[in-house]
């Protein structure tokens, strides 16, 4: 068990800079995802903490080590890959016993049997101990997979996708596992997705990466409630957040190019002043939840579509052709192309400045 | 435009069935839906419509018509697959022309029936650009154009969003849903994504093992599944099933999950209805928004305590311990915020299922 510190980290590959000055603290038993889109850096991040990637600049602390120098063996972290890399031709057990079977480990035959028993057990596998890992299903080989780094009873673990490979279904019953697994284990986990419904249900925090650089840490409430900017906002939650340009007045709310306008009650426009300072362009996110059909007042668009999921209707509503999303209960019926009254939760609309794209919640305002 | 009926169609590659006695009629401009995991003989069954796949046994009609032995030409359908398969040296005009090419059709009507589906398809804008410089959701409308501009008796889909990004395929199922409402063809779509069956089709035909095991309207198949297999494809998070034992208790039915103290408190007529199959081996189904939570007790509520807390977002899933089954809870966000918090839980008796575990069948509803 382990705290692990990553101190200004940056690497490159040519020209492109693949990690910009990262710094981050994940703490001793925390269960750490990295999320971002492909090629954000996540897995060059996890490689640089296995030592299975240099760093051009920075520190990599595992507990109280400086490791930069260390070797990926002798990290004592254990990493497992959306790519189970089981051996085909051995039963799960003997997948099992391999990494103890390190002369650098020499861990008594006795100890071995025990670990593997735990492990099996801990991952409901014992009954396939005896089973080459080519007959097994793809759940049965990640299970395996994640039972050779807890055998190892490593400092840390290392995930990168693990869980990408499974069907729906598998997935989500391999998330509370792994969950479950941690709780039980204790042991620090940092976990990279591109899944953000993965990063939000397993994560006790969440580190979105970006081109390189961590754009927010945060609890998944804390990234979803209190994004740090319009690329956070978007890329967690489903459907995505609705983002629109727009101006502020003293009375109204106008969005741009092909306009309508609300107004917001008088709370919302005293939190709004004190965060835009003199800004007028605004970037204005409402998430769809937070998007309610009313029958008088409100903004008025027409039915652009609607898909009825049994537990929610997702609407999609076109307001001067702005694509709205709303969430709403499946006993809204309303014929396509009809008009629809909507209206923002005001305590729940974002703003972003309109250049930078930050949370004004976040941003100073230096003027 | 067309009916499309299958009639007892058998199809096996050597010793495995692919599609048995497959029974199943698609309406004239009716957007159905072949939904199941990989292998479950849904793309065969596409591709026995469109002729590039012989069957066995059995009768595909369309129009009243026998088409088995017409060759994919002749029974005028289009299919449009998941790659987008566009000629890349032609403009998007030419691509969704060409099929109009070989009916020595005036240039006028040409550019006039092109221009009238891509006005459809919004990609008006897109019209003298090479496949190469169109985005993925582009190109596939596109390649959709093409198959629309003959105006076909039927249009077969395979996968044909499945490629694209989780934003693009979100906005492609409102678009195609949309098309398809504006358009009328008779449409059979194969997936195995269980939200672009439910945000799209008028009726969802449900297939595992080449069997169809239930065609419905997305609400029918969601709120009343036929067995379950059903009930746990359709719907994220997925559906509760636990094993259960079921009692008569004074003019009610006592429901009791594995290890459980108290029993859940139905009608008598779950009892009835759980007699005639005989009792022993019940399962019980309910979707995580059925499962009702309270942070103190309730009269009817049964106490439990929480394992695991899912932030979503827009909401919570709970994993509850109840005895020693888990049951999955949709709250409100935030609704619980501490592990092994005790609660209180009922099940929504009028969204509770009750399966025969032998065959899997949904028990029928009672009187």
């Amino acid at each position: 068990m382990a705290k692990l510190t990553l101190k200004n980290l940056s690497k490159s590959y040519g020209e492109i800079a693949a990690l910009r000055d990262l710094s981050l603290d994940i703490h001793d038993q925390e269960f750490f995802v990295l999320l971002g889109p492909t090629g954000a850096g996540k897995t060059t991040t996890l490689r640089c903490i296995a030592g299975l990637e240099r760093p051009e600049a920075g520190e990599v602390w595992i507990g109280e080590d400086l490791v930069n120098d260390w070797s990926a063996a002798n990290r004592d972290v254990a990493l497992v890959f959306q790519q189970y890399s089981l051996y085909p031709n051995y039963t799960v057990r003997k997948n099992l016993e391999f990494p103890l079977r390190s002369k650098l480990r020499r861990i008594s035959a006795k100890e071995v049997g025990l670990r593997v028993q735990k492990a099996a057990e801990t991952l409901r596998i014992s009954h396939l101990l005896d089973r080459r890992t080519d007959r097994l299903s793809g759940g049965e080989m990640q299970r395996v997979a994640i039972g050779r780094a807890i055998v190892r009873e490593p400092r840390l673990f290392l995930m990168d996708e693990p869980l990408s490979n499974l069907d729906a279904k598998l997935r989500e019953l391999l998330r509370s596992e792994l969950q479950e697994l941690h709780l039980k284990l204790g042991t620090t986990l940092v976990f990279v997705t591109h899944d953000q419904v993965e990063a939000m249900t397993m994560g006790d925090r969440i580190g979105v990466l970006c081109d390189g650089q961590l754009v927010q840490v945060g609890t998944p409430y804390e990234v979803y409630n209190i994004p740090r900017n319009t690329f956070v906002a978007s890329f967690v939650g489903t459907p995505p957040i609705n983002l629109f340009d727009a101006t502020i007045n003293a009375e109204k709310i106008v969005v741009a190019p092909e306009t309508f306008e609300f107004s917001v009650p008088a709370a919302t426009r005293a939190r709004l002043a004190k965060v835009a300072g003199d800004r007028t362009k605004l970037r204005v996110g409402v998430r769809p939840e937070h998007v309610k059909v009313v029958n008088t007042g409100g903004i008025v668009g027409t039915l652009y579509g609607a898909a009825d999921y049994g537990v929610e209707m997702i609407m999609t509503i076109n307001v001067a052709n702005h694509l709205i999303r709303a969430t709403t209960t499946p006993t809204t019926r309303i014929p396509l192309n009809e008009s629809v009254r909507i209206a923002f939760t005001p305590d729940k609309i974002h703003f972003f400045d309109a250049e930078t794209t930050e949370n004004l919640v976040h941003a100073r305002n230096d003027s | 435009m067309a009916d499309i009926d299958l009639i007892d169609v058998d199809k096996h590659f050597g010793a495995n069935w692919v599609i048995r006695k497959l029974n199943l009629r698609v309406n004239h401009g009716e957007f159905v839906v072949l939904l199941g995991p990989s292998g479950c003989g849904k793309t065969t069954t596409l591709r026995a419509v469109a002729g590039l796949e012989e069957i066995d046994s059995g009768e595909i009609r369309i129009d009243g018509k026998r088409v088995e032995l017409l060759s994919p030409s002749d029974r005028d359908i289009a299919f449009v697959f998941q790659l987008y398969s566009l000629y890349p040296h032609l403009t998007a005009f030419e691509n969704i022309a060409f099929p109009l090419r070989a009916f020595r059709m005036s240039d006028k009507e040409v550019r006039d029936k092109v221009k009238a589906v891509a006005k459809v398809l919004r990609i008006e804008h897109l019209l003298r650009q090479k496949p190469s410089t169109l985005a993925g959701g582009d190109m596939q409308r596109v390649t959709i154009g093409r198959a629309l501009v003959r105006r076909p008796k039927a249009i077969l889909m395979d996968e044909p969003i499945g490629a694209l990004d989780a934003k693009m395929r979100e906005e492609m199922r409102v678009e195609l849903r949309r098309l398809h409402i504006e358009n009328n063809s008779t449409t059979i779509y194969v997936t195995h994504d269980q939200i672009e069956a439910m945000s799209m089709a008028d009726r969802i035909a449900i297939m595992n093992d080449g069997v169809l095991q239930q065609v419905g309207s997305p609400i029918e198949v969601y709120s009343q599944p036929a067995n379950m297999f059903v009930a746990q494809f359709v719907g994220s998070p997925i559906m509760n099933v636990v094993d259960c034992r079921v009692e008569p208790a004074d003019s009610t039915t006592g429901v009791r999950l594995n290890g459980m103290q108290f029993a859940f408190r139905f009608g008598s007529d779950i009892y009835q209805r759980v007699a005639a199959v005989g009792h022993e081996e019940i399962a019980l189904g309910v979707r995580p928004e059925a499962v009702l939570v309270e942070r103190t007790d309730r009269a009817g509520y049964v106490p439990a305590e929480v394992h695991l807390i899912e932030p979503q977002g827009a909401y919570d899933i709970l994993d509850i311990g109840v005895g020693k089954a888990v049951l999955r809870a949709r709250t409100e966000s935030q609704f619980v915020t501490r592990l092994h918090e005790p609660v209180w839980v009922q099940l929504d008796p009028n969204r509770t299922h009750f399966f025969d575990k032998k065959s899997g069948l949904a028990l029928p509803v009672g009187e």
